[in-house]
């Protein structure tokens, strides 16, 4: 237990926490417009778009990262920007790390958001407005609420899966204690210095916690499918 | 100058009293330029067979829909006219829409439904006015009900109700009754009656039934392949042999308007007399001189080359055959009989038509068997 409580750990396990949870809210903004458009156009952008978004779930995280790296760097498009605009390059940064999640966990944001999209269909929305709701209103009070389901889903799958990356978070944050070692890292890290104890302990932590992440998920999903089957 | 200044006056109060919709729709292969007028508080009723594009032009009256072109002015007040780049979302058209299905926000009970649409009213709703709508269709036992807990009919009525508490210039209804099986339409009917009667609000009511247009419209336009194929009342548009009303699965007959004559105390009957005759109908409480519409079956009909004598059928009426048209089942015609000016309608079989040697131009008797009342 005293390993556990550990600066190190506690570092990483709150630079984790911090991580996911700064993820999945950014997700759930950022991804909300972008489901929502995907679930209602019938321009033929949707295609490469929804691709596009899909991605992450096929590619080798090291791909990503490596782009990424390229990208953000002092000499790619995005590092010269950040760079003129003073903020420095953003790899090996906590910034860069929440950059790539952001990018790595898209997917588990968008889709469950516009299946539930999907699943609420154009009427409740086209209702709102004939009962005078502005667009904005409309989707506030309507959408949302009749979302929520989705939300849930996609806040639950964004902040899990965040929590289990590692290929990205090496490539673009590195190892660096305190600054971008996140739980999964760090478990590489007692592995590679032959610290297996240390790396079972937060190895089982983060499945106990993935299993009572996905419970819930899981149950909820079962009780959907019963409500559809009547 | 003087007149200069009086003319678009005059033709501002005119629009004041008329709903006009002009639109140009595309969808999918066909194109099409509707042009509608009807007076305000009327109830215009779109008819036509599935994919007739009726649909199509009640969601463009909305704004639901996008019409390439088009001009909208509901009773005075401008929703659409492309020639001045207007065209106003849905949400700030004054429209009530009642939808084919279910539309109940399923997130909310009744009440907060019916509050959903009080809230954004911007015409400060009176009480009474709330009362009016929960009493006229009987929403207050529905109150704290949600969607999933009320029948087919019983959702419809609180989207009529939903729609009533925007105070809407005009009610958009799309085949409201649907989605509510035929022996519960009548949970519905009667409350659209109510309304029409009570709330004189202009309506546009889609539909491909029969009996709903005759009991709620005040004119009708039977549209086609994005089409207008024929307009005009009720009755002109019924009468008529190009409706396609003779070819649905509904019975098949005509509609006849006419006026109370006199009261039989004894047997219980009125005679309804119209152009060119009368027939004798059940008395239902009825009045000298009162309007009366019903509805006469093809089927209800038969015809007889001589006076026919001795039969218990007591509505027999002289006229001429117009026309007889071959149905689709081969052993079945179809018999329009001009009886001085009105036109009835009458299904016998090919045989009779061979034995009886009917054609166009003989004077015949017909025998009516039953009358619908419809108003």
């Amino acid at each position: 237990m005293q390993d556990v409580l550990d600066p190190s750990i506690l570092q990483a396990l709150l630079l984790t926490a911090q991580l996911a949870a700064l993820t999945t809210l950014l997700l759930l903004i950022i991804g909300t417009p972008i489901a929502w458009w995907l679930s209602r156009t019938k321009s033929l952008l949707r295609y490469p778009i929804k691709t596009l978004v899909s991605l992450p779930l096929v590619l080798p995280p090291t791909v990503l990262g490596f782009y990424l790296l390229l990208i953000l760097g002092p000499t790619g498009p995005v590092g010269r920007l950040t760079q003129t605009l003073g903020l420095g390059t953003l790899p090996f940064t906590f910034t860069g790390l929440l950059v790539g999640s952001l990018v790595y966990s898209l997917p588990f944001a968008i889709q469950p958001l516009q299946n539930a999209f999907e699943a609420i269909g154009p009427r409740p929305w086209e209702v709102a407005q004939t009962l005078r709701a502005s667009p904005w209103d409309a989707f506030f009070t309507v959408i949302l609420p009749l979302a929520r389901p989705g939300f849930y889903m996609a806040g639950v799958l964004s902040f899990a899966h965040t929590v289990g990356e590692f290929g990205i978070v090496l490539m673009i944050g590195g190892n660096i204690p305190g600054k971008t070692q996140v739980v999964s890292t760090q478990i590489y890290g007692f592995v590679e210095s032959m610290d297996y104890h240390k790396a079972n302990e937060l190895a089982a932590l983060l499945l106990v916690f993935s299993f009572l992440v996905l419970l819930p998920v899981t149950i909820w999903g079962q009780k959907k499918e019963a409500v559809a089957n009547g | 100058m003087g007149e200069q200044v009086f003319m678009p006056k005059v033709q501002a109060e005119d629009m004041q009293n008329l709903n006009k919709i002009c639109l140009t729709l595309q969808k999918g292969t066909f194109k099409s330029d509707i042009n509608v007028d009807f007076k305000v508080g009327q109830c215009l009723a779109l008819w036509g067979p599935s994919g007739s594009g009726k649909t199509t032009l009640l969601r463009a009256i909305a704004g639901l829909e996008k019409a390439q072109s088009g001009f909208i002015s509901i009773g005075g007040e401008v929703w659409h006219d492309s020639s001045k780049f207007i065209n106003l979302p849905t949400c700030k058209r004054s429209l009530g829409f009642v939808f084919q299905e279910a539309s109940i926000f399923s997130h909310m009970n009744v009440k907060d439904n019916l509050e959903y649409a009080v809230r954004r009213n911007k015409n400060k709703l009176t009480p009474i006015f709330w009362e009016n709508i929960v009493e006229l269709l009987d929403m207050q036992r529905l109150m704290h009900k949600f969607s999933a807990q009320l029948s087919g009919g019983e959702r419809q009525r609180v989207a009529i109700a939903r729609a009533l508490l925007t105070s809407p210039k005009m009610l958009l209804l799309d085949e409201p009754l649907s989605a509510v099986d035929v022996h519960k339409k009548d949970e519905v009917l009667p409350w659209l009656e109510k309304i029409r009667q009570e709330l004189s609000i202009s309506m546009v009511y889609v539909t491909h039934s029969l009996d709903e247009v005759t009991r709620l419209a005040d004119s009708v336009v039977v549209l086609n392949e994005g089409v207008i194929v024929n307009r005009g009342s009720v009755l002109e548009v019924a009468y008529s042999a190009q409706t396609p009303f003779h070819t649905q699965g509904e019975a098949q007959g005509v509609l006849v308007e006419g006026t109370v004559a006199h009261v039989d105390n004894k047997w219980h009957l009125i005679e309804l007399v119209f152009v060119g005759g009368s027939v004798w109908i059940k008395d239902q409480g009825f009045k000298v001189g009162q309007a009366l519409r019903v509805q006469i079956n093809a089927s209800d009909v038969s015809i007889a080359t001589q006076p026919p004598i001795q039969t218990s059928i007591q509505n027999i009426i002289s006229g001429e055959i117009n026309q007889i048209t071959q149905q689709n089942h081969p052993a079945e015609c179809l018999i329009s009989v001009n009886c001085r000016g009105t036109v009835f309608l009458s299904k016998i079989t090919a045989r009779a038509v061979k034995q009886l040697e009917l054609k166009p131009g003989l004077p015949v008797w017909i025998q009516v068997k039953s009358v619908a009342l419809l108003k």
